[in-house]
């Protein structure tokens, strides 16, 4: 038999690598664990001062030291939904296009710059919402008899909109490329027509993933945090309709960090990220769920 | 050789990928309401050609058609697809059941694409007469609400036939039908088509020399993209007058 001279060592190595794979497996689920205790650690006092109660009191007032988070944590929700309202038919609409629907030779440049608009940073998203979408939300509210700030929830959900676009339509676009071609020519075979076609059989094929695309820009949406804090206007307060200004749990948390001198303050602040941290999982595990369940098998 | 009522007249038929001539000046009159088999080593132009037949060919990037090809006495070139389509059914090579839909739901999606809504007693009979001509029915009646993936290759592939059926087609082209199935499931479709020409034209590619030999009426002979012979099958496996025909059916080249 042919035995090479080292197989002795690498079947050493193998075992090594083998390992060395499961630690950094290992290590990420570590690193989750670890965030979410740290976070518990530190938001203690918080925790401890104002219960569960946090919860639902809508009075965030670091003069008096008493906080609730309500009102970030309806900004949040509001900011995020309405952002993945607006994007999703553009997002959908977009992905149809790229993956069924335009030859190669436009779908592949189109393709290439919607993927350079998500590596766009954050901020510049921000100035570019400041200068160029504030003025024109503004003249829309004061046509239509809205408190004409030009900040605010609205203006934070255009922006998250945009922001998140093309991570949707990626994935929905990736998907409805999975298809599989001979699905498409048996209806086309039954006399189907292209809109015939998508509606009955590539949508309902990729269903499930063009969800998970959606779930992606959602936990994009709920944690972003610069663009957002430079348009919505920073406002602790309970928010009365979509044209207030508001925060987020993201931008409150980046607004005051830095101010924050008391202890129960800073405290507090952690905690918001906690619950944040929680929204994320929770939101992402329901996801998970709900793509399994209508995954076509 | 005459044929009477032709349902396919196809002149001067050439088909293209790109610059790729992949049929050509194929000229051949198809009789109705017999099963027609497209015989020829791959890459011949057999699939290229029944996929014209119902202008599935164009859907390929790149692809087109010259000649004229008439169905009956209609240029199907000069009419909608979509129409064409649902005058001339297809089988595919993979069965391909929609894996979104129930049974019911794939044997009426001939419908259901079109969003014709058809009342639940009338939707029940074209079912169930269909998945009976396509001898399914005694297989599937208890399970007709389910997704038919968990079917077997042999019975996706009659739920398949059913589905083509149900829009009630002309004609019936079979790319291959049985080529990813087991011997008892190829049999069992061979001897649906050998049923179903009482109502419908069949147009079958098939790699199988024996299985066009038990299930066709006529042959036609297909090399390097052009139509090399067509005649009545015992006629064309007996005495063909084409030497590559006959290289062919002795084993020569495949």
């Amino acid at each position: 038999m042919f035995e090479p001279k080292n197989l002795y060592r690498q079947i050493k190595y193998d075992l090594l690598f083998r390992k060395l794979a499961t630690s950094m497996g290992a290590l990420v689920i570590f690193l989750v664990v670890a965030t979410f205790f740290t976070l518990v650690y530190e938001s203690w006092p918080a925790i401890k001062a104002f219960g569960l109660r946090f919860l639902w009191n809508t009075t965030w007032d670091p003069v008096s030291l008493e906080f609730g988070a309500l009102p970030f944590l309806v900004g949040t929700l509001i900011t995020s939904f309405l952002a993945l309202l607006i994007a999703t038919p553009f997002a959908l609409a977009g992905a149809i296009f790229l993956g069924e629907l335009a030859p190669p030779k436009i779908a592949n440049p189109v393709s290439f710059v919607m993927e350079l608009l998500a590596g766009i940073p954050s901020v510049i998203y921000g100035l570019w919402a400041l200068f160029y979408l504030v003025p024109l939300v503004r003249a829309f509210e004061l046509k239509i008899g809205a408190p004409p700030y030009g900040l605010g929830l609205f203006t934070a959900s255009l922006v998250l909109a945009i922001m998140i676009l093309p991570y949707a339509l990626s994935v929905a676009r990736d998907v409805i490329k999975l298809v599989p071609q001979d699905l498409k020519e048996a209806a086309y075979g039954l006399g189907a027509t292209r809109w015939e076609t998508i509606r009955h059989i590539v949508l309902p094929y990729a269903r499930s993933g063009i969800l998970a695309g959606i779930v992606l820009a959602l936990g994009r949406a709920l944690g972003e945090t610069m663009a957002v804090t430079m348009v919505i206007g920073n406002r602790s307060a309970m928010p009365q309709s979509i044209w207030d200004l508001a925060n987020t749990m993201a931008s409150v948390i980046a607004n005051e960090f830095t101010e924050a001198t008391e202890d129960v303050h800073l405290a507090a602040l952690v905690e918001i990220g906690l619950l944040l941290f929680v929204i994320t999982v929770v939101v992402n595990l329901v996801a998970r769920i709900f793509i399994v369940k209508t995954k076509v098998r | 050789m005459k044929i009477k009522n032709p349902i396919f007249t196809t002149e001067d038929l050439c088909a293209y990928y790109g610059d790729f001539m992949a049929i050509k000046h194929v000229t051949v009159k198809i009789p109705e309401k017999q099963v027609t088999a497209v015989m020829g080593p791959s890459g011949c132009g057999k699939t290229t050609f029944i996929r014209c037949l119902n202008r599935l060919h164009e859907l390929t990037p790149g692809a087109r058609i010259t000649g004229k090809i008439f169905l009956r006495d209609q240029d199907i070139l000069q009419m909608d697809p979509i129409i064409v389509r649902r005058k001339v059914g297809m089988v595919f090579q993979r069965p391909n059941p929609f894996p979104t839909m129930t049974i019911y739901e794939n044997v009426l999606a001939g419908y259901k694409l079109l969003g014709i809504r058809l009342p639940k007693k009338e939707a029940d009979r074209i079912v169930e007469e269909a998945l009976k001509k396509a001898a399914l029915w005694d297989e599937v009646k208890d399970v007709l609400h389910r997704r038919g993936t968990f079917l077997s290759g042999g019975q996706q592939q009659r739920l398949c036939i059913a589905r083509a059926l149900a829009v009630k087609p002309e004609v019936l082209l079979m790319d291959e039908p049985t080529s990813a199935l087991d011997p008892k499931a190829t049999l069992q479709i061979e001897n649906l088509i050998v049923e179903l020409k009482q109502t419908v034209t069949i147009i079958i590619v098939t790699h199988n020399m024996p299985q066009a030999g038990r299930i066709s009426d006529y042959t036609a002979f297909f090399y390097l993209g052009e139509l090399i012979e067509f005649g009545p099958t015992a006629e064309v496996f007996t005495n063909p007058k084409d030497p590559r025909t006959e290289e062919y059916l002795t084993g020569k080249f495949s």
